[in-house]
Formats: structure tokens, sequence, C-alpha cells
């Protein structure tokens, strides 16, 4: 070691990030990034510049306090460190995982200007793992009760942020979830070797113990409607129904066997665990060829899944090209470590099966890209004539999820816009007197953060309303 | 988690549960379906509502032991508790007065029949009911539904009971005018009632029953396709136009996952066939 000097350059690159290995991955479900140690995360704290004037905090939807937090971090004060990041953020185990840091915190970070930014992310994601695996996760209630009851509708990302929020200020706060686990897309989305469902339901029992109250199985408009919970002793309603519902093609053949919307497909994975067939009792079949449709991030868990459930190859058939790939870098990079496959620039047009109904081939039609869309984006345009076939035993469509719309089509006087996403304005407000809403049921499908970051500012909105009330 | 509070058997396999769940008793229509889920490692299985009663805060279905999770389901008791049910799902029946209606019920689908009958007779209608069975001993609920009915008929597979087959559905038709038939049971009695209706012009009502996982709209495993569209059967359904839908595409559907469930039926009773969930 040189003499130390009193203040040491920080070094440019980034700590990396400990991995499971590709080969050894490819054949478990358990979690991939296996995080940093002590060490790497003091290591990679001391490499924050405490900007005076942070460029990072306005890059997160939620507003954390980047620099505090990663200052306390680097004086050991873990206990504070994590409480600076509840501060903003209820679910940082989640986010420090999932969240896309490097279009956001990390994107405006100084250090990235140089070479690489700081891994605010893995930081955050440390300081969560280390007040888990310490337990006794405190759960502080500041505020006196209001008396206000408030109704969330969903207990996804959305819906758990807005629950955190209000429970802390002092309100009543009862969550309805359709299904029969929370979470939303965290649970029934997101798989178990990128998210695993024991962090989810840590950070559900923290939100519990704020002293939010939890019922599952409830599929509002179906059991209770909004505008009857309003009667019945409601004081607001936010709405985080989420973008649940899978699009298909429209090609022919899409009803035949083997042939599963990568939300049926997620579902049975990580909701009902099928992977663990027939210890749970959901059963998934897997064959040998597997051809995903899509290019985001569902395309790829979908195709990382299906690797780990047996398949022998794994193809991603995405209709643009690298470039235009929305799903992270980083998945990105995880499933082609894996040995997963794409195929640029083609589309299906067609799928045969064979005399038992099963799907059998996939045909494709080369495309080429040309002038931007209205989403700026090249268009893809069928190229004539440049057919081909591929052999397959199991499509997973994975082309995008739309609003769920039974609540929309059970609260009259709620606005929705033609793509059936709920209005609201900056704050989450609807057309509907203490009805709010925010997440994937009003922007479409987006980020885990994007939607809490919309939640916060509901939560903030809810509650002044309440108080002016 | 929901108890138990009445269990009865209604024929061999096939059993009846009245459950304590205010909330779904009260919103419940006829038409409608639940999903349930009997332990933590469970899967989601719909199942037709047979019946609610708002003041007792129950509600009321059947099931026929088919696979794992009914045979394990059957193994329950009056005070036993499921783990999970979510409902009422689904869009209800039609149910106003169309005049004369033909209602034809099949297996274990007579028990919700019985409850869309005397719905469609409180509204006024003229009642002919057709229950039907591989054999006399799968019967149940003649009584009830003799009582519910203007008219009654009896079919077996076998002709152990009533007329052999459906064939005679022809002669009914031929003989009296309906304006609605609702066919509810096995997908082959409803596409051979559906096939039968049809020359007669009479509009047909079917409840599909394909395969489902969350049961409201987010998997599409139950899509059907209905007049050449893609619907889904949870949401759009469970009743479609027995005439536009493609039964034989659904049959196949159906069978996407036999060989698992008779491996994971098969594994169970093997491991001594409790209803614990194997923990």
């Amino acid at each position: 070691m040189a003499e130390s000097k009193p203040k040491p350059k920080p070094k440019k690159e980034a700590v990396r990030m400990p991995k499971q290995e590709p080969l050894t991955r490819r054949q478990n479900f358990n979690e991939v990034a296996l995080g940093y140690t002590e060490e790497q995360a003091l290591e990679e704290a001391s490499r924050c510049l405490q900007c005076p004037k942070p460029q990072c905090v306005s890059g997160c939807p939620v507003g954390i306090s980047i620099p505090e937090f990663i200052k306390l971090l680097k004086e050991k004060k873990y206990e504070e460190a994590i409480n600076k990041i509840k501060e903003k953020n209820a679910l940082p185990a989640i986010c420090g995982r999932v969240c896309p840091q490097e279009e956001q915190c990390q994107k405006l970070c100084i250090m990235g200007k140089a070479r690489e930014p700081v891994s605010i992310g893995r930081l955050e994601r440390w300081l969560a793992d280390w007040e888990r695996k310490k337990g006794n996760v405190k759960a502080e209630k500041t505020a006196q009760s209001t008396g206000k009851k408030v109704a969330i509708v969903g207990a996804g990302p959305a819906g758990l942020t807005v629950a955190a929020d209000l429970a802390k200020l002092g309100h009543d706060v009862v969550i309805f979830e359709a299904l029969h686990l929370p979470g939303g897309v965290l649970v029934y989305g997101i798989p178990e070797f990128r998210l695993p469902k024991s962090i989810v339901q840590a950070e559900v029992d923290y939100i519990k113990k704020l002293g939010a109250d939890l019922r599952l199985g409830y599929l509002i408009g179906r059991i209770h409607t909004i505008p009857e919970m309003l009667k019945t002793g409601f004081d607001a309603v936010f709405i985080g129904t989420g973008a649940g519902l899978p699009a298909f093609m429209n090609v022919p053949g899409e009803n035949l066997g083997g042939i599963y919307s990568a939300n049926e497909f997620l579902i049975r994975v990580n909701l009902m665990k099928s992977y663990a067939f027939p210890i749970f009792d959901t059963p998934i079949r897997i064959g040998k060829h597997v051809v995903v449709i899509g290019g985001g991030n569902v395309a790829m868990d979908s195709a990382r899944s299906a690797l780990r459930l047996g398949a022998e190859e794994v193809c991603i058939v995405y209709r643009r090209s690298r470039e235009e790939l929305p799903a992270r870098q980083e998945e990105i990079e995880n499933a082609e470590e894996e040995g997963i496959v794409c195929k640029f620039l083609a589309a299906p047009i067609k799928f045969t099966g064979d005399e038992k109904g099963w799907v059998k081939a996939i045909e494709c039609v080369c495309m080429e890209l040309g002038p931007p869309d209205e989403s700026g984006r090249r268009r893809p345009v069928q190229v004539k004539g440049s057919e081909f076939v591929m052999d397959t035993d199991t499509v997973i469509v994975a082309i995008g999820r739309t609003p769920n719309p039974i609540v929309q089509s059970t609260t009259e006087g709620l606005q929705v816009t033609k793509w059936g996403t709920i209005v609201a304005d900056e704050n989450g407000k609807t057309s509907i007197d203490g009805v709010y809403a925010g997440g994937d049921i009003v922007t479409g499908e987006a980020t885990v953060i994007s939607a809490m970051g919309a939640a916060k500012k509901a939560a903030q909105a809810i509650h002044e309303y309440l108080m002016k009330k | 988690m929901y108890r138990i509070l009445a269990k009865r058997e209604l024929a061999p396999k096939i059993k009846l549960f009245e459950v304590c769940a205010p909330e779904m008793a009260e919103k419940a229509r006829p038409g409608q379906f639940i999903i349930l889920i009997t332990h933590e490692r469970g899967e989601r299985i719909p199942l037709t509502l047979a019946g609610y009663d708002a003041k007792k805060g129950t509600i009321t279905f059947a099931f026929n032991e088919v696979g794992k999770t009914t045979k394990q389901l059957g193994l329950l008791e009056e005070g036993n508790c499921i783990w999970n049910i979510t409902g009422p799902l689904g869009v209800p029946s039609e149910i106003k007065n169309f005049g004369r209606v033909l209602c034809v019920a099949g297996g274990v689908m007579i028990a919700p029949m019985l409850l869309q009958i005397r719905a469609l007779r409180e509204a006024g209608n003229n009642i002919t009911t057709v229950v039907g069975a591989r054999i006399k001993e799968l019967l149940f609920f003649e009584e009830e539904m003799k009582a519910a009915s203007h008219k009654f008929y009896v079919a077996t597979d076998d002709g152990s009971e009533g007329y052999k087959g459906l064939g005679f559905l022809k002669e009914i038709l031929t003989k009296d005018k309906f304006d609605r038939c609702v066919a509810k049971g096995p997908v082959v009695l409803m596409k051979n009632v559906s096939e039968i209706t049809k020359p007669f012009g009479i509009p047909t009502t079917v409840t599909l029953t394909p395969i489902m996982v969350d049961g409201m709209g987010m998997c599409g495993v139950c899509r059907v396709t209905v007049g050449g569209k893609m619907k889904f059967g949870c949401v759009d359904g469970p009743e479609f136009d027995g005439h536009k839908v493609d039964f034989d595409e659904l049959i196949s559907r159906q069978r996407m996952f036999l060989p698992e469930e008779r491996l994971s039926s098969l594994l169970w009773e093997m491991q001594g066939g409790c209803s614990c969930g194997g923990k």
C-alpha cells in the first residue's frame, strides 16, 4: 500500500456486484445478484463526492436524500442511513433491486461524467438487506390517529406506497388486493431470481406494522365498488390497480396449446410457484425450444425463467434491433450470459400446431426499420418475401400489458382515456371527489419506481384532502 | 380463511359446500363463479356458484372430485376452513322474462342450474328442464329441479333413467316453441345442445369452464374463440352464445395440462392423500 493521503481520489470504477455464475444460476431460481459485502458497500460509498448541489436526487422519482444516506453509510451509521431512505421510500429492498437506476439517479451522478456513477441502487439494497437480516425492523408511527379512513385498491408498488405514507400520517388504511398474496407485479410478475418473494413479504410486513389492514382476494368492482366504499365509511379511495391484462398479437394459431401470454407464464411460475410443481399444485409445461416474443423486461424475465425450467434453447424474437430493446441493459446482459439467443428484426405472422393442437412452428417475417413513429422509435416494416419458419414447442408472448378495466367499468363518473387508463392530475386526483389514482393504471405499463413516485404525490394530496374535510 | 358450514354429498364424487362468506353472499348473482385455493401450496380453481344467502351470509358451490385439488377439497369437513376464496367473479347471467326457456344441465353443473332456473322462474319465465348424467347414479336435485320447473325431463347416456341421450330434444323443440335455451354442463353436452337448437333459431347461452389461473382477466389462459374473436372466459364470460363458440378449440385447450394433472393426482394418492397441502 502507498502511504495514505488525507483525501484519496475516488476510484473511477464502481465496485462490481457479486453474481451467481451464469452456468450455475441458469439451473436455479435463486437470486442472481448476491449483493455487496459490508466492505464492498463501504468502499462504494466512499466514491460519493457529497456534492453540495447533488444532481442524483432530482433523478429519483421519490426524492430520496441520496448524499445524506450515503454519508451516514460511510460513517457506519447504518440504522440512521436506512431510516433516511425510509423517510421517502417504504420499499427500499425492492427498489434497490428493480429500479432502473442507470436511467434515474445514477444517470445524473457527477462521477458518471468521468467514468462510472456511484452504485446508488446497490447501496440502497445493501442497507435494506442489512436491516432485514438484523431483524426487528422498526415501524415508527409518528402521527396521532386522525380518525380518517382510506381504501386502497391494489397491493402493488403504488398501493403499498400510499398505504405506508398515509398510515405514517395517522390515517386508517385498508388495502384490498384481488390476488391471494400482496405485492402485485412484484409477486406475480418479477421472478424470484431477480426479486425474492421473501423480500416482498418483509416489506409488506413493514407496512402492516405501520398499521395498514390488508384484505386478500377482494376484486374491487365485483365485491365492493368504489361508490359503495365512499358511502360506507371510507373518506377517500386510492386506485392502484395496475396494468395486468395481457396483449395478444392477433395472428392465426395463437390459441394453440403451448402458447402462453407472458402474464400467464409468469403468474404460474412466480405467484403460483409452479417451478416447484408438484410440491406446489399449479403445473407448467416447458418444451425444448422456447420462443419469447417481445424485447422488454417481461420478455427477459420470461426467457430466463424458461431456461431455468429446463428449456434446451430459448430464443427472443424482437421486431426492432438491439438498440431499441426496451429492457434494462443489465437484464439483457444477464440473459445473454445465461445463453439466451436474440433474433432481431423479426415478427411472427402465424403459428402452426400438431395433431394434438400443440404449437410446433412459428412463421416469421423479417422487418426493417423505417422512419420514426410517434414514440420517436423507428417503425419496423415488413420485408416482402422474407418469411421463414422456426420450430418451437413453447411460445411466450411478451408484447405488453394493458390497464385492468374492472374498476373503471364499475365506477360511474370516473373519467377514463381511450386506452383505458384513468384520468388523473399530477397529484393523482381523478374526476371523482375523494378518489385518487396512480401508477400503471394512470400512465400505462411503466416501472415500479415511477408508480411509487406517483403514489407518494397522491398520498400527500389525499392527506391534504382528508385534513381539509 | 373461509369456514365450511355445511357439506352434502350430492352423488358419488359430487359434493356441495355451504361456506361462510358474508360479503360475497351480498354481491353474488346467478352465473357468477369463485376462485378458491385449498391451502398455501394449492392451485387456484374456478367453481360456479350454486347459491348464496345474504341473510345467512353464505355462498354455496358444488364440485366434482376429478383432480388433486377437488379430491383434497372433498376431504374437508364442516367446520374446516378453505384458505382463500375470491369472488364473485364473471358477468352475471342475463335474468329477464324471455318467455319459454329450455334449460339443459349435466353433471356437477346441475347445481348452479338450479339457482338459475329459480331466478328465471321468478322473472316470469315458463321453464322446461332437462337434466342429464352418464348414469342414473350421478343424477341429483331431481325433486328440486322438478319443483322449480313447469316441465321436467331426465336423460342418461346409458338410458338407465329417462331418455337415452339428448336426441329427444329435437322432438321437444319441434313440439313446443322456445324463446331461449340455457345449457350448463360438460363441453360436449353444451356443444350438442347448441347444435340441436341452432336449426330452430333458439338463442342458446352456454357456460364455459376453460382452465383459469387468476380468474380476473390477467393471464389469458381461459381465452376462447367466440364468433371468430378472442374472448376471456373469466371476464367476458363465463356465459357466451353457444352458436358462436368454437367448442373444439375449447376441448383441446382444456386438455393442455392433462398429463401434469394426472401426475399431481397420482403422486398425492401415493403419498396417502390428505388435505393439508403436504406440510
